[in-house]
């Protein structure tokens, strides 16, 4: 028995440590992005134009809340790119040594009240978020965004009593949508990309905090012409793309 | 106290449909083999079943009239149920399985407990109050399950193969046991069996049940004595007829003719006893009248004796020392004169 | 030796077995070689930690009452009461088993939401809305884990002999006495298993919860919440965290075997 499993430990090894096979196009071969939430729909589309400039190429993403990915990428997670949706998290995967190169603010974006769609509360800025007849939730406070709306409120002299902490934005944006909650704080994309189902109330830039997303290419790329290629194609011919979906240029 | 009942229903394929009236002065056994409807017929008056039509009746309280839409349901019938396999509740002691039915019945938990423990010593139980029922002997188990059923001083205890349960060593015992409680036992007492010796030992009156009818009933001795179906007639062990009875001949349904010395004319029953039927290598001289050609087509050794079984015009069991068996050449079968004489058919009325 | 003779397992059938367990063993070996065992007494006894570790035991503990509640007369009801539709209501029923559970909870807020079918009474009749509340964290996790319950508590009742109901009747039981002494006794280890793997699932519901009933310390972070939103802060905190639910789930599932489903 115990031989058994002995064998079965080596056949585990020996599958886990497989060489992927060398492209002949150095752009061509998969290209695994590890990007923030915030970025899903904005990044699917960068993805495709990519594609469409690189055919041989196969770029896939994983996107999820920066921490998590940062997790993921420390526990020996096989990937070519990380976008990050803030800068001390991108610090934290340089600090790690995970990074090849000098991460690059590729994007901006900013906070937005999300409201529920017609604005039916009348909110019209932050100090409403206070008021007693509103529900209002926002992100952990470990979340990006969470924290950036902590600064927002801290700024404008506002204590909302949060009723929930969500785990991500896309929390916040489906529960104001289906109606259980009146109000949160995320980003201005979300508000954007949920068009239609939320209504956005802008918060002045005075008050707003502006949020940089950096990507750097990773020490562990696979495929690293390819990693360098995707960010060189994101910051010039990207940015329109970007911009469609709410973002701001750097 | 008196039961009637008019039990008809149809429970898949069987078709019951049984009239029996009973009362405290005697056991009745309802006999019959498997599959008849005997158990059914106890789970209806139990109303576990309800009928689909007739009445059932206890001391003038009608139980179940469904012409009447009268049902007065299990819980409120004054009778006690042991089961087959007696259905002991595992997880209760035998105290409390005894106290179940006083307690179900209202009875306080002390009251329910001293009267349980005094079935207990009723049925030399009292040692194993606290025991578990799957810790008792099957013996232990039955008397368990009597005490239980006869707790809540049943009118009606119905009794579904008492027996069955046990191996053929403690039965005897188990038996003479039980013969005695029921016979202390005040109230109607219905029991059912497929074992004709355990059925003529506790019973005073025994009912014949076959595919859902009562085929005949009466004291054990009659029932034996006059067996008026092919299953009673195995029982007892004899050769049944049935046929026309006229001038001292018997014609058979199944075709042949018997000579017989009664006088009984009309449709009757007729049984020859294995032992009156002599069997011979060459046809008889003399004065049996019923004489025959058959053919030796088993021998089975039964005790000191070997009984025969021989078709022919007429088929019969015959039984005979197994030295005949020798002398004779039966045992691989063959040719053979039976005869049987007239005085040894015995005739009464269908 | 009076041991049976050991069966030799052929040379591929025990590398896939030994495959099927390293797959499962690995993962938990990792959490044990990465926790941070040094912090381990900080991470357990950090106030926020001891929040969710209370509520989990006391929202686990309400469903699971609740589930015993509910789940065992419609148990019942499956068991013994043939009516049309019988089949698609169990399944229906029993659906959240297969369910992914933020599906789950997106239909409890169709359903319990403040724009629900009834929510929206309940919010306009009594002021009661359940989202964001430690009752919508136990709807939830009823939600969830009532099925084990009703499927276990069921098969139960079907195993179950009915003739001991029909001798306790003959003695004068009426319904509830027969229901009472003899028949929830009689299926008491198939009880005992329905309520130990609801509650053990309630306990580990994690994507209904989120989604109905938010993230908040005190009110609606169970430990699974916190788990996941510790592991973006303090991974290390996590890991602890991880071990103690872990922990839990093999002891009842350890003990659940030896004692109610039979060892071989």
């Amino acid at each position: 028995m115990k031989r058994c499993v002995l064998l079965a430990l080596a056949v585990l090894s020996a599958c886990g440590s497989v060489p992927a096979p060398a492209s002949p196009d150095k752009l061509g071969g998969d290209l695994s992005v590890f990007a923030a939430a915030s970025l899903t729909e904005a990044f699917k589309a960068v993805g495709g134009g990519f594609k469409a400039a690189h055919p041989s190429s196969n770029p896939t993403f994983n996107f999820a809340g920066t921490p998590t990915l940062l997790t993921q990428l420390q526990q020996g997670a096989g990937a070519d790119v990380f976008a990050s949706a803030d800068q001390p998290n991108m610090q934290k995967a340089v600090d790690s040594n995970l990074v090849a190169g000098k991460p690059r603010v590729f994007a901006t974006n900013k906070l937005e009240i999300v409201v529920a769609p017609g604005n039916p509360k009348h909110i019209s800025g932050l100090a409403d978020l206070a008021r007693a007849d509103v529900l209002y939730i926002t992100e952990a406070p470990d979340v990006p965004a969470g924290k950036y709306a902590a600064q927002v409120l801290a700024g404008a002299g506002v204590k909302p009593s949060p009723r929930s902490l969500e785990a991500d934005v896309k929390g916040v944006v489906s529960k104001v949508g289906l109606g259980e909650a009146d109000a949160g704080i995320v980003y201005v994309t979300d508000v954007r990309a949920a068009r239609g189902r939320v209504s956005g109330v802008v918060i002045p830039d005075a008050q707003n905090v502006i949020a940089s997303y950096p990507i750097a290419e990773l020490r562990g790329a696979r495929n690293p012409a390819a990693a360098r290629a995707f960010i060189d194609y994101l910051l010039a011919h990207g940015q329109q793309t970007l911009q469609g979906f709410g973002f701001t240029h750097s | 106290m008196s039961l009637a009942a008019e039990v008809g229903l149809q429970l898949g394929r069987l078709r019951l449909d049984v009239s029996l009236a009973a009362s405290d002065a005697e056991v009745v056994a309802l006999l019959g083999p498997n599959g008849a409807g005997k158990t059914t017929f106890l789970r209806a008056l139990a109303g576990l079943l309800p009928i689909g039509a007739g009445r059932v009746e206890l001391d003038g309280v009608t139980f179940e009239d469904p012409l009447r839409r009268v049902f007065v349901p299990t819980e409120r019938r004054p009778i006690g149920f042991v089961f087959q396999d007696y259905l002991l509740f595992p997880h209760l002691s035998v105290l409390d399985n005894v106290a179940f039915g006083l307690r179900s019945r209202g009875t306080g938990r002390q009251a329910a407990d001293g009267r349980a423990r005094d079935w207990l010593e009723r049925l030399d139980l009292a040692a194993y109050a606290t025991a578990r029922p799957d810790s008792l002997s099957g013996g232990q188990r039955q008397r368990v399950a009597l005490a239980r059923a006869l707790a809540t001083d049943p009118r009606l205890l119905l009794l579904d193969e008492p027996l069955a349960a046990l191996d053929a060593s403690t039965r005897a015992e188990v038996r003479r046991d039980l013969k005695r409680h029921l016979a202390s036992f005040e109230g109607i007492r219905l029991l059912v069996t497929h074992d004709p010796l355990e059925a003529i030992a506790l019973a005073d009156r025994l009912v014949v049940l076959e595919q859902g009818a009562v085929t005949q009933s009466g004291t054990p001795a009659e029932v034996t004595a006059r067996p008026r179906s092919q299953y009673v007639a195995d029982l007892v062990g004899v050769n049944l007829f049935r046929g026309v009875a006229a001038g001292g001949l018997l014609s058979l349904t199944g075709g042949g003719l018997l000579a017989m010395a009664d006088p009984t004319t009309g449709d009757v029953f007729a049984v020859v006893h294995p032992r009156a039927v002599a069997l011979h290598r060459q046809r008889p001289e003399g004065s049996p009248r019923n004489v025959w050609p058959g053919r030796a087509d088993g021998v089975e050794l039964v005790g000191d004796r070997a009984r025969v079984r021989v078709t022919g015009g007429i088929s019969l069991v015959a039984e005979v020392t197994p030295a005949a068996v020798g002398e004779l050449g039966l045992a691989a079968g063959g040719e053979v004169w039976v005869s049987v004489k007239a005085t040894e058919v015995a005739v009464y009325p269908a | 030796m009076t041991q049976p003779r050991q069966e030799r397992v052929p040379a591929a059938l025990g590398i896939l077995a030994g495959l099927g367990a390293a797959f499962f063993i690995l993962p938990l070996a990792g959490l044990l070689a990465r926790a941070p065992w040094g912090d381990a007494l900080t991470a357990l006894t950090a106030p926020e930690t001891l929040d969710a570790l209370r509520l989990s035991l006391v929202a686990s503990l309400t469903a699971t009452a609740i589930s015993l509640l509910l789940g065992v007369p419609l148990a019942w009801v499956y068991a013994r009461v043939e009516f049309p539709g019988r089949n698609l209501l169990r399944a229906l029923t029993t659906l959240p088993m297969v369910l992914p559970p933020v599906v789950g909870g997106i239909a409890l807020l169709l359903a319990f939401g403040r724009r629900g079918l009834l929510g929206m009474f309940l919010e306009r009749a009594f002021g009661i809305t359940l989202p964001f509340t430690t009752a919508g964290v136990v709807m939830a996790e009823t939600f969830v884990s009532m099925p084990f319950l009703v499927l276990t508590v069921e098969a139960g009742l079907r195993s179950l002999d009915r003739r001991y109901e029909e001798a306790a009747r003959t003695l004068g039981a009426g319904r509830w006495t027969v229901l009472g002494r003899v028949t929830l006794p009689l299926i008491a280890p198939s009880l005992f298993a329905g309520a130990v793997l609801s509650w053990a699932r309630a306990l580990g519901e994690f994507g209904a919860t989120i989604t109905f009933a938010g993230n908040f310390p005190g009110r609606t972070q169970t430990m699974p919440l916190a788990v996941y939103l510790l592991l973006e802060s303090r991974p290390e905190a996590s890991f602890i965290l991880s071990l103690v639910l872990l922990a839990v789930s093999l002891a009842v599932l350890v003990g659940l075997r030896d004692r109610w489903l039979g060892s071989a």
